[in-house]
């Protein structure tokens, strides 16, 4: 057959493709590279501010029950690993079921609203409704209503999680390059091949900036929930040894379990970055963006 | 043998008294007749604003027009499924490539017989012939971001090639790219248009693109948006770069910019400063 419009002629030499332009790279030592650097310069300026922190704390002799040292922080840490790794597991195994649930509950209503207009008009009011109400007043409630103490903390945190995945997703939905529409309607695709060959993949990236927010939500609904749910009699998770450790105004553990619950956070939000970027890799801007 | 009489010829498009008006009130097209005979390469050209690409996207069946009557084949333009009543097919090529960025460039090409849901085994047959056509076959496997604009403007070509048209609309398929690499695209388009005897709607800003490529140039005017004169291009010749570089090219692209000055004078003097 005959190549009628042939690649090598002039019109590639004036717009090569990217993966042609693009030369070889020198290699980078290890000191100067990008993926080093993102995390060598915060661990260091964490560690002199941990240095500046112990040494105020020393100088000024300030007594533990105010500021603890960060090293009495990881002496209270060692010491009672077994009660703050089991209060942990606790939190996380909240975060995962309302992580979890949230994403699934979250992105099916999302999908209803996208099939329906009259669905999201209906809905939506009080999709913003759950955001704005403070979990911390209707949480006595849901612990009232849900007779299981874990349930209870699960529908807390899902309270707090759902909003950001709904909002996102029915947004990522509904952004789909008009062309890209406009060519699916033109090919006679039903309802069901454009969500599932158009819409999804166009809703990903905003699906996981939807993911990456609410996993960070899901463990602070769960800290949340345990607050309140705590002073009920329900208490094993670290927001529980929070609240133990001030009453025994045994200050260094609340650092400790503070310090696990901000770190899990954290490692969410890197978890749910790193799988965004995997799957988005090749064909999104936000994925390229981290790599630079 | 003697030519087909015009009269027992079916048209491809027949636009009768087609106009659309916007909710807001804007009148993007007057009443306009319209027709596309087989095998004819029809550029649309003129102002901003004067309903070229309202033309199109009407006569490709993507906007309902306000009043008129558009028949494909002398049959209701309604699509059933991705055919045309008559069980001839239609492709579109938008202004950008507008490619799944997520899917390569194979995948691409392969959407619209996975849609109709063409067999397999036959479907992977016309992807290769489409890619091989437009010389991307090494870069099957690429995504589209790792492409040129010209090659992936060739990528949404091979799309439109491979549910094998009968009538091809193109809406300034080749407006952000390079001058070379847009006459190379011309040349190639219209070899293209040759060899399959395409029926083809071209919308398009430049009068070189459009005396290079058409048979016949239909030029718009603005305010509100109308036919404003019509050129048939009798260039019986090869269209190469020899034909660029001919007193009759030459001729053809004073007569259309003429044409378009007239065409943005008539369409209001702020015409004249986009034009």
């Amino acid at each position: 057959m005959t190549t009628i419009l042939d690649v090598s002629a002039a019109a590639t030499s004036t717009a090569p493709p990217a993966t042609i332009r693009a030369r070889p790279r020198k290699a980078t030592p290890w000191a100067q590279s990008e993926r080093f650097l993102r995390v060598a310069v915060p661990a260091t300026v964490g560690l002199m501010l941990l240095v500046l922190w112990e040494g105020l704390v020393r100088a000024f002799a300030v007594p533990e029950f105010l500021v603890p040292g960060p090293l009495r922080v990881a002496q209270a840490l060692h010491e009672d690993f077994a009660m703050l790794m089991s209060a942990l597991w606790t939190t996380l195994s909240i975060t995962a079921g309302a992580f979890l649930m949230a994403t699934l509950v979250g992105t099916l209503i999302a999908f209803a609203f996208v099939q329906s207009r009259w669905v999201e008009l209906s809905f939506f009011p009080y999709a913003v409704l759950l955001q704005v109400t403070p979990i911390a007043a209707i949480a006595p409630l849901i612990i009232i209503w849900v007779k299981h103490p874990t349930a209870a903390l699960i529908v807390c945190a899902v309270l707090i999680a759902l909003f950001p995945i709904i909002a996102n997703t029915t947004m990522g939905l509904r952004s789909v390059s008009p062309g890209l529409a406009a060519f699916f309607r033109m090919q006679g695709a039903t309802r069901w091949q454009t969500l599932v060959r158009l819409q999804v993949p166009s809703a990903l990236p905003y699906w996981f900036a939807g993911l990456r927010i609410s996993c960070g939500l899901s463990l602070v609904g769960a800290v949340v929930a345990e607050f309140v749910a705590g002073t009920g009699g329900q208490g094993a998770g670290l927001a529980y040894q929070i609240l133990q450790s001030g009453y025994q105004l045994n200050i260094p553990r609340m650092f400790a379990a503070l310090a696990l619950i901000s770190l899990t956070g954290v490692v969410l939000f890197w978890a749910m970055l790193a799988l965004s970027n995997a799957v988005l890799k090749g064909w999104h801007d936000s994925a390229h963006t981290q790599e630079r | 043998m003697l030519a087909p009489n015009p009269a027992f010829v079916t048209p491809v498009v027949e636009a009768l008294s087609v106009c659309k008006t916007y909710r807001n009130g804007t009148q993007a097209l007057a009443p306009t007749d319209f027709t596309l005979m087989p095998g004819e390469f029809v550029s649309l050209i003129g102002p901003s604003g004067c309903g070229k690409s309202t033309l199109l996207k009407l006569v490709a069946g993507l906007i309902e027009p306000s009043d008129g009557r558009l028949q494909w084949w002398r049959q209701s333009a309604l699509l059933q499924g991705a055919q045309a009543p008559s069980g001839r097919r239609l492709a579109f090529v938008f202004q950008e490539a507008t490619l799944m960025p997520w899917s390569s460039v194979e995948a691409n090409v392969r959407l619209p017989l996975e849609l109709q849901k063409v067999p397999r085994d036959e479907a992977e047959v016309r992807v290769a012939q489409a890619l091989q056509r437009v010389g991307l076959s090494r870069y099957a496997r690429h995504k589209p971001r790792e492409l040129s604009g010209g090659m992936q403007m060739r990528v949404s070509i091979a799309r439109a090639l491979v549910t094998e048209p009968d009538l091809l609309l193109m809406d300034e398929p080749f407006g952000a790219l390079d001058e070379i690499t847009r006459n190379k695209l011309d040349e190639d388009l219209r070899q293209l248009w040759a060899e399959k005897g395409l029926s083809v709607v071209f919308v398009t800003h430049s009068v070189y693109e459009a005396a290079f490529l058409s048979s016949r140039v239909v030029v718009m005017a603005a305010r509100p948006g109308r036919v404003f004169q019509e050129v048939t291009l009798n260039h019986e010749g090869p269209r190469d770069a020899a034909f660029r570089a001919s007193p009759a090219f030459a001729a053809t692209c004073r007569e259309l910019s003429d044409l378009l000055l007239q065409a943005s004078l008539v369409s209001g003097s702020d015409q004249l400063e986009t034009a």
